[in-house]
């Protein structure tokens, strides 16, 4: 009676998909649609109370959507997931659903810079509010929890240094304070590390990333890892409490283990409204059909370019954890043993000017604000990404100002290793 | 059977041979779950009938409620007992009396009573504790997969429209041996003290 388990890559192809039913169209139909028929009033009711399964209206769901969303869900390891408009959408809608205002966060120092603005600046409009700590010190996760928080934030690997995050030992603190732990996955992939495994309750992805793959498309979505009790205390009223909205059902009591995905569609994207495009839904889907090629292919480029750069003279240092003697190559062999990612810093011994100089000679690289193309990309965060934080926060989050980040892609590793040595010499 | 983490087969099995189904603490108000969990099994074929000793003299979806288990006067495969851990060992004895007994005990999602489930099992029943059948059915037929929700299933086939009273196959390639890590986990945080 054993059921054989399917890989990573023929998940990455099949995992949601089927043959439409209607037309017997193999590749997923784009289903660009706002709304869907009722059968009759009976069947209008039912979906609105959700009581039935089916599509209502695309704010809400969509058939292109939840292939995509049961896609990166089984590639997780999840119950559930929702697609959104964007990452940073995915991390609102998360957030919605756990905090009021009063509440806070305890979020690793290291993060993406617009994810330390979001929730420094546009969350505490909110008030909710945010707990900074320091992910090489776990100590300081433990010190920063209070009766108030409500979560714990972290990515797996962290943009833009690309060091690697104990998830374990920050899981093991999530736990004894009673609290979720959401990991952002963007930087990894399910190819890489799957957070669930390693204790996270929540993921979330810009699939703006390594998932879709190819830089068209905006994208982010939410994982349910169907591990959290969300009715223990009276910490997570949206999900444990009876809703209004819905005729007086509990979320955690009528879904289960795929509780917290719902309320992120039912309560967070139906309000909140930052639903992704089938469109791109499409885009991202046809891009994680190649994930695990991709990812083979960025990681062997990065690690190959990082030599290339830890041997340069103009280089001072460079911070890849895939490399041998990297401060966090120990954590990179756990959690990531397939390749440390394709997105790290270096420094120039020439500081911000060769660093800026570096940009601009550049014939190959890219210089925009992104991750994750087949393209590589160049860019310099003290003046860009990261520019809003003070000169300390930059050094702290790994973005100081002689430091320049790549985002390695899939073309030549010999073409991108050229390019560099040309614009290092020039600079 | 390890109660915390069930093979899809097993569950595939159980929704595939019962026929006959008999919801305790089925609720005449639309908004229950456990009224559309019986609409939702009465869509997909099943013969059910609603047991509450509250309702008799009234119907759900045209079938009527009937005040225990003995009441029914008809063999039942599958008595689904949607009703709290501590009302759901009464419930298992009245079964455990029924000429000829029930194949399967039900306990819906929240419901966990291994003493009674051990006492079903000796009998020869099968048990299933904390799930809901329609989410079970939803994620083997892959009907559920619109809102997100990994079915842990795969197919290559075309998969027909249901309509009314259709059964849907579940006969899809299962994706892990049954429940995945995240919820073997779940299950082994809620019994640890933390
Ligand atoms: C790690 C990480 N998380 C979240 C985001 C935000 O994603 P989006 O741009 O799709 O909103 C980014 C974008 O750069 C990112 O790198």
């Amino acid at each position: 009676m054993t059921d054989r388990l399917p890989g990573f890559a023929t998940l990455a192809v099949h995992a949601g998909a089927q043959p439409d039913p209607t037309t017997g169209a193999r590749a997923t139909p784009i289903y660009q649609t706002t709304s869907f028929v009722f059968n009759d009033a009976d069947h209008a009711a039912s979906l609105f109370g959700l009581q039935a399964f089916g599509n209502i209206y695309t704010r809400i769901g969509n058939p292109t959507n939840a292939v995509l969303e049961e896609r990166v869900a089984a590639l997780e390891g999840g119950t559930a997931a929702l697609a959104v408009a964007s990452g940073h959408a995915a991390q609102l809608v998360v957030l919605q659903q756990l905090l009021t205002p009063g509440d806070e966060i305890v979020a690793a120092r290291k993060l993406y810079g617009g994810s330390m603005n979001q929730f420094t600046h546009a969350f505490k409009s909110f008030g909710w509010n945010v707990a900074w700590a320091d992910p090489d010190d776990i100590g300081s996760f433990e010190r920063a929890v209070t009766p108030r928080t409500r979560a714990i934030f972290i990515e797996s690997i962290a943009n833009p240094a690309g060091s690697i995050t104990d998830i374990e030992a920050i899981s093991a603190v999530a736990r004894k304070a009673g609290v979720p732990l959401i990991v952002d996955n963007t930087l990894a992939t399910p190819y890489l590390i799957r957070p669930i495994d390693h204790g996270a309750d929540i993921v979330v992805h810009s699939l703006t990333k390594f998932l879709g793959g190819h830089g068209n498309s905006l994208g982010g979505i939410i994982v349910d890892a169907g591990t959290f009790d969300w009715s223990k205390d009276n910490k997570y009223p949206m999900l444990s409490e009876p809703r209004p909205e819905y005729h007086g059902i509990k979320i955690q009591e009528t879904f289960g283990n795929f509780a917290f995905a719902i309320a992120c569609r039912v309560l967070g994207l139906r309000d909140l409204g930052p639903a992704l495009s089938p469109f791109n839904a499409f885009l991202i889907l046809t891009g994680i059909e190649t994930l695990p090629l991709r990812m083979q292919k960025h990681c062997e480029n990065a690690r190959a370019v990082a030599e290339f750069l830890s041997g340069h003279s103009a280089v001072a240092s460079v911070s890849y954890a895939g490399l041998a003697g990297d401060k966090y190559n120990n954590l990179a062999r756990k959690y990531a043993p397939k390749g440390a990612g394709a997105v790290f810093t270096f420094s120039l011994k020439g500081g911000y000017d060769a660093g800026v100089n570096l940009v601009s000679n550049l014939k190959l690289f890219s210089h925009l604000a992104n991750v994750g193309d087949t393209r590589s990309l160049v860019i310099h965060p003290a003046s860009t990404t990261h520019s809003q934080l003070d000169d300390a926060a930059k050094i702290q989050s790994g973005a100081g100002p002689d430091v320049v980040r790549l985002s390695v892609g899939i073309e030549d590793k010999e073409d991108l290793i050229a390019d560099l040595q040309q614009a290092l010499s020039t600079s | 059977m390890n109660h915390d983490a069930y093979p899809d087969d097993y569950i595939r099995q159980i929704l595939s041979d019962v026929k006959t189904i008999a919801m305790v603490g089925a609720s005449p108000v639309n908004v229950r779950p456990s009224h559309f969990v019986f609409k939702y099994l009465a869509q997909r074929g099943y013969d059910m009938i609603p047991v509450n000793p509250g309702q008799v003299g009234k119907n759900l979806l045209g079938k009527p409620f009937v005040a225990s288990l003995a009441d029914i006067g008809r063999p039942v495969d599958m008595i689904d007992i949607f009703r709290n851990s501590d009302h759901i060992m009464p419930v298992v004895d009245e079964a455990l009396k029924l000429v000829p007994l029930p194949k399967v005990i039900w306990m819906q999602l929240g419901g966990r009573d291994d003493a009674a489930a051990a006492k079903a099992e000796a009998a020869g029943l099968k048990v299933v504790m904390n799930r809901c059948p329609k989410i079970e059915y939803g994620r083997l037929s892959s009907e559920i997969s619109w809102m997100g929700v990994n079915s842990r299933t795969l197919s290559s086939k075309r998969a027909p429209v249901p309509t009314q009273g259709m059964r849907l196959s579940l006969n899809r390639m299962s994706v892990g041996g049954g429940e995945t890590a995240a919820s073997d986990r779940a299950a082994k945080n809620k019994n640890e003290p933390s």
